[in-house]
């Protein structure tokens, strides 16, 4: 079924919550070197679709290769070849921006000059070397952003795992960080994002998927969607396919992905 | 490298960071080890006059000097173990944090070895308990402890101690892991600095009450505390040596079990 060219393949996937269905039935491809983002609003399955995928989660039914390797029969395979940067901070605050990437080339198993030098390199490409030797704690928002990322890119992987990596930045900040998801695919790097944003999809995927109530409702280029929903932009498609609004009300912004806590 | 030489590895890293930790959260360490300082303290100069002359074969005068230094060699071996649930309830505290801020999800969809997050805090936990041991025993010293151990009791004191430091320490994993939020992680293993009082470390427990006694008397501290007592005064322990280590080995078990199945559900959030 899986060949070099395919990042991700997934046929058939659900997952429930006690009686609550998060994933319906998903199926989707992703080739080698492009980036796939997932669009829906708070509690559509977003987050529950990159945690079966970063082996964090099981799915109940369905198929899932990553890089090459099923998720459920050998999870170590793709935690060799990807990188997640989740949601919440994963960064230690009680350590230094220097020490939590020293943290992970130790991880990594890569020692001596070559680790040193992998750090001084990406503290200097995600403009943290003045920071490098506060503790991660007194970090701006979009700081401590770019340090979860930076640990994320210390491996080296193939293909990473973006759930939400602007929420709840500053549109600097965010306009950074594309251009970080932009090197990355320059460097034929992967990338699956989830994102609300629809700017966001609009101005770095190849593909956009439209998930909605844990459905796939909708998949194509931008460009594709817009002219098969006969609208301007990707709020329209939204609005068009499944009847109401992508973007989130303020108040839901707490209540992200509470849904699909529920057990 | 092989797997096994990746599991040290990963786990020492792992140990790293927690040591880090520890040295940068002075007032945790600090608290953890001033808890059974005051504790005795309190014991002995508040309590231990009238104490002391209460203790069974006591016949000095209530609130003499005699009865303090009588109770405080009565209730060093229980202070010694407070200090060892001490460390024990911070690695609950440790691993709650980690479980909340989603450096746990980081690490689980990384390639490393599997058990090295929760070895990494046992360890740590081990060598602070060792740290806190060294710091405790020498004040109840210099309080006027004079143990009569030889190099056995000694050797036998110091392996239980850390024996019980590994049980406690797998069991606030879990307890930690269980909490699912710091402030719930930091009461719920409280009850492990509360069960050394009901046990025959301040009291004999043939001067409570009947229902009370049988308590005391059947809860793991008991056989810990009267072993420790025993290797600390030079004597056999007896079959209460038996009850002490398998108390630990049991609880040390069913919470590494425990905390392992808990570890790989974490969600952060």
């Amino acid at each position: 079924m899986s060949n070099h060219t395919t990042a991700i393949e997934v046929a058939g996937m659900t997952k429930s919550y006690a009686d609550n269905a998060v994933l319906r039935g998903i199926d989707l491809t992703v080739p080698v070197g492009t980036v796939y983002a997932l669009l829906g609003p708070n509690g559509a399955g977003k987050t529950t679709m990159v945690r079966i995928l970063s082996t964090l989660t099981a799915a109940d039914a369905g198929e899932a290769r990553v890089a090459g390797f099923d998720v459920r029969r050998e999870p170590d395979g793709v935690r060799r070849s990807i990188g997640v940067t989740g949601q919440f901070s994963a960064i230690d605050e009680l350590l230094t921006g220097r020490e939590n990437l020293k943290l992970m080339t130790d991880l990594a198993h890569v020692r001596g000059a070559e680790a040193r030098a992998r750090v001084e390199e990406l503290l200097a490409r995600f403009d943290l070397t003045d920071a490098a030797d506060r503790r991660a704690a007194t970090y701006s928002g979009g700081m401590k952003r770019r340090l979860d990322l930076a640990m994320t890119l210390v491996s080296r992987p193939r293909l990473i795992f973006l759930d939400e990596p602007t929420a709840g930045l500053d549109p600097r900040s965010r306009r950074g960080l594309w251009q970080i998801v932009r090197e990355l695919l320059a460097d034929g790097v992967t990338i699956f994002l989830t994102t609300q944003y629809l700017e966001e999809a609009d101005q770095l995927a190849d593909t956009v998927g439209l998930l909605d109530d844990g459905r796939l409702v909708a998949e194509g280029t931008p460009a594709e969607l817009k002219a098969q929903a006969g609208g301007e932009t990707l709020d329209d498609v939204f609005l068009a396919l499944t009847g109401h609004a992508a973007t989130p009300r303020k108040e839901d912004d707490e209540t992200d992905d509470e849904l699909e806590e529920i057990r | 490298m092989t797997t096994l030489t990746y599991a040290a590895s990963d786990s020492v890293t792992m140990l790293g960071r927690n040591l880090k930790h520890m040295l940068r959260y002075p007032s945790l360490t600090l608290m953890l080890i001033g808890q059974p300082v005051l504790i005795l303290l309190l014991f002995v100069y508040v309590f231990g006059g009238t104490m002391g002359a209460g203790l069974p074969g006591g016949s000095v005068a209530v609130g003499g000097a005699e009865g303090r230094a009588d109770y405080l060699d009565y209730i060093t071996p229980a202070i010694l173990v407070m200090t060892v649930a001490s460390v024990a309830l911070s690695t609950a505290i440790y691993i709650a944090k980690d479980a909340t801020e989603g450096i746990i999800d980081r690490f689980r969809t990384m390639p490393i070895a599997k058990g090295s997050v929760l070895t990494g805090h046992v360890l740590g936990a081990l060598i602070q308990t060792a740290a806190a041991l060294a710091v405790v025993l020498p004040f109840a010293l210099l309080l006027g402890y004079r143990p009569g151990a030889g190099v056995a009791g000694w050797v036998g004191a110091v392996g239980l101690l850390l024996l019980l430091g590994l049980a406690l320490t797998w069991l606030c994993l879990a307890l930690g892991l269980a909490a699912g939020s710091v402030e719930t992680a930091s009461n719920s293993p409280m009850f492990l600095m509360l069960l050394p009082f009901l046990s025959s470390g301040f009291v004999p427990t043939d001067s409570m009450p009947a229902g009370l006694a049988w308590i005391a008397e059947n809860q793991p501290f008991t056989p810990v505390i009267e072993t420790l007592r025993a290797c600390l005064d030079g004597t056999s322990p007896g079959a209460d040596g038996w009850w002490a280590i398998g108390w630990c080995v049991l609880v040390a078990t069913a919470s590494y079990l425990w905390a392992r199945r808990l570890f790989s559900k974490v969600r952060a959030g």
